[in-house]
């Protein structure tokens, strides 16, 4: 059954569903529903819930929890997500599974509390210090973010690293029906026979730690990570297309702007305009293969990157694209957002620049 | 044959990496005897901090998790939560307590979190080479402060366990020294209430422990054991501060 | 009658055993080194009291003391 839900409260009860059981936060706009959710929802299920000193304090929490074998998770906007890098790194250092919500809003600094895509490179990028990357989800819709919060645990103790789920306020705040999926029984989950559980003594000691003294250990673990990510690149990669077969413009956009571009497709399709759009779901591992291949279409004239930032993602699809096609770029920032309209101008625009 | 005195078996057989004489070593000692006295072995968790201690995780017979600077107690918070039969505990350096991880150890303590903390005071940095700590003493020269610690320009030092104790939080914060025989034998005492407190399930425990540095000081380490009986207890005095 | 035993690979001669062994048997050794190359404590006379100080400070837990 079907039922009205704000996109941050839904989260967190896909979160609960999916086996979360502790919880560690802080206060930022536009995320708080989650804490506050979170904060009678846990008690509810016999997880923990607690409201940190800082999100410093919040992701050592996670970073404790996690060690120790719960499913534990986090939730921050941009500014607070910034302070919890260190931590992110520690925890990808450490190989240890957690999920990360951050509803983005706009920076540098303070910036607003209005939707925003540009902590993009944050995200996928690594974010903190050293070489590491989280799996990083870039959801357009409140029942596509329950759909990936639920199984985002799974895939965070499968690969052991942390699952990242973007969003933007506008996911966050908005209100739409969502299907929430059934409660995962927790004891079904495998047993962490690494985890700290206080069970270890002599050779069954375990140590959590991201400390490699010796450089050819450091190497080793460098490459451990990495070798994860390939695993990430080939059995998680997830993008959605529409409209792409016959198209000689593609819309690339992810997240909320790209539910605004699939409106803007319609009505450029409307013109007779071939225009498509192609949305990256995962956007750490990015769909650079499959962009790859499109590219090579012939009746594809151009790409379009939009984007609420001042062009992040476009880097990735221009590595993707390698200088086959050229690519565009749209985008909006400091909390605004485009209409399809917008888009259909600028597209039509760029179709008389060519 | 008796056995009077024999190493825990709650340490490792790893050789310590701290430099010859110092008092980490002999705190390992304290921990691991109480937490075999207390029947903790096979139930407990301990937390290596960023520091000298980095390598606690390789000493202590148990499981550990390294953390980031400063953040043992928002680490132990995490653990304890979530598994809160479990001994808990976190080791941290006067640099990762007092300075960097301030506020994650007065919230941890506000909290009354179930841990016992303990807190190795040698008013220096030593990994890093000998830089000022925020227990670096009126005076006392250190690599960043050449001129010996001015506290017009370089500030006061922190009496941690003091304004730990102003809180509602804590059910127990102390003071010790390990200088000789006697002090090592009270600090054990208070060491092992901080933990018989946590298996009580009292609340928050600190522990701050007078310790040296013959490296930084410059000092070999029977002189370091006095320059901390003599002149460190004149800035940081023994004691309980809280006890309930 | 107690005995002290030095555990050599493990000391690592920093003498805070010598300051509190009240029959001050024990010193640092002017020739034997171990494998870390630390001139290490060695005991030099058999009159152990037993009192465990010396094991109490060694912060290496280098001294184990037994009665016989």
């Amino acid at each position: 059954m079907k039922q009205l839900m704000k996109g941050n409260e839904a989260i967190a009860e896909a979160a609960v569903r999916g086996g979360c059981r502790a919880f560690f936060g802080y206060p930022i706009t536009p995320q708080n529903e989650i804490p506050e959710y979170m904060s009678f929802r846990m008690s509810e299920v016999g997880g923990v819930f607690l409201q940190a000193e800082s999100e410093i304090a919040a992701i050592n929490m996670v970073y404790g929890a996690a060690g120790s074998g719960a499913r534990a998770m986090t939730s921050s906007s941009s500014p607070g997500i910034s302070l919890k890098q260190e931590g992110i790194s520690y925890i990808c250092g450490a190989d240890l599974p957690c999920v990360i919500v951050n509803m983005v809003r706009g920076g540098p600094g303070l910036g607003g509390i209005l939707p925003a895509q540009s902590d993009y490179f944050q995200a996928v990028k690594g974010g903190g210090h050293g070489d590491y990357h989280m799996l990083v989800y870039g959801p357009s819709t409140v029942q596509e973010a329950v759909n990936i919060m639920y199984n985002a645990f799974d895939k965070a103790d499968k690969y052991r690293l942390p699952v990242m789920l973007l969003g933007d306020g506008m996911l966050g705040q908005i209100m739409e029906a969502v299907e929430l999926p059934e409660m995962k029984d927790i004891n079904s989950f495998p047993k962490k026979k690494w985890a700290t559980d206080g069970s270890g003594i002599g050779a069954e000691r375990r140590v959590i730690n991201s400390l490699f003294i010796d450089p050819d250990s450091l190497e080793k673990q460098n490459y451990n990570l990495f070798s994860k990510y390939e695993l990430l690149k080939r059995d998680e990669t997830q993008y959605e297309e529409y409209m792409i077969e016959d198209a000689e413009y593609i819309l690339v956009a992810y997240g909320t702007v790209a539910r605004v571009c699939r409106s803007a497709v319609d009505i450029l399709r409307g013109r007779g305009i071939k225009a498509g759009l192609f949305r990256p779901i995962t956007l750490f591992p990015y769909p650079t293969d499959r962009l790859f291949k499109i590219a090579d279409k012939e009746e594809l004239k151009f790409f379009i990157s939009v984007e609420l930032s001042m062009g992040q993602m476009i880097e990735d699809l221009k590595l993707a694209v390698n200088g086959k096609k050229k690519v565009n770029f749209f985008g909006k920032v400091g909390g605004n957002v485009m209409s399809p309209e917008d888009i259909v101008d600028n597209l039509i625009s760029k179709i008389e620049e060519n | 044959m008796e056995i009077l005195y024999k190493k825990s078996k709650m340490l490792t057989d790893t050789p310590l990496s701290y430099c010859p004489g110092c008092t980490h070593g002999i705190v390992h000692k304290l921990i691991a005897e109480t937490l075999e006295e207390i029947g903790a072995e096979g139930n407990v968790i301990g937390i290596a901090p960023v520091g000298c201690s980095v390598f606690a995780y390789k000493f202590f017979n148990c499981d550990m998790q390294q953390v980031a600077h400063g953040r043992a107690p928002a680490c132990a918070t995490g653990i304890k939560r979530c598994n809160p039969d479990k001994i808990v505990f976190a080791y941290q350096g006067d640099g990762d307590i007092a300075s960097i991880g301030t506020a994650e150890i007065i919230h941890a303590a506000a909290r009354g979190e179930n841990i016992t903390v303990v807190f190795i005071n040698n008013a220096i940095y030593g990994m890093t080479g000998g830089q000022m700590a925020p227990t670096t003493l009126p005076g006392q020269k250190t690599t960043t402060s050449p001129y010996g610690r001015i506290v017009g320009v370089n500030g006061n030092p922190i009496r941690l366990s003091e304004m730990i104790a102003t809180l509602d939080g804590p059910c127990f914060v102390s003071r010790v020294s390990v200088t000789d025989p006697v002090n090592v034998r009270k600090a054990k005492k208070a060491i092992k209430k901080g933990f018989e407190n946590q298996v009580n399930k009292k609340g928050f425990s600190l522990i701050e422990v007078l310790s040296n540095c013959p490296t930084n000081w410059h000092m070999s380490p029977v002189q370091s054991l006095d320059f901390v009986k003599n002149e460190m207890t004149k800035t940081f005095p023994l004691g309980v501060f809280k006890d309930c | 009658m107690a005995r002290v035993a030095i555990e050599n690979e493990t000391c690592k001669g920093c003498g805070i055993c010598i300051s509190v062994c009240p029959v001050k048997i024990i010193k640092i050794s002017n020739t034997k080194t171990n494998k870390a190359g630390y001139l290490i404590a060695e005991v030099i006379e058999d009159k152990c009291i037993g009192c465990c100080s010396c094991a109490i400070m060694c912060p290496d837990s280098a001294i184990s003391i037994f009665k016989e």
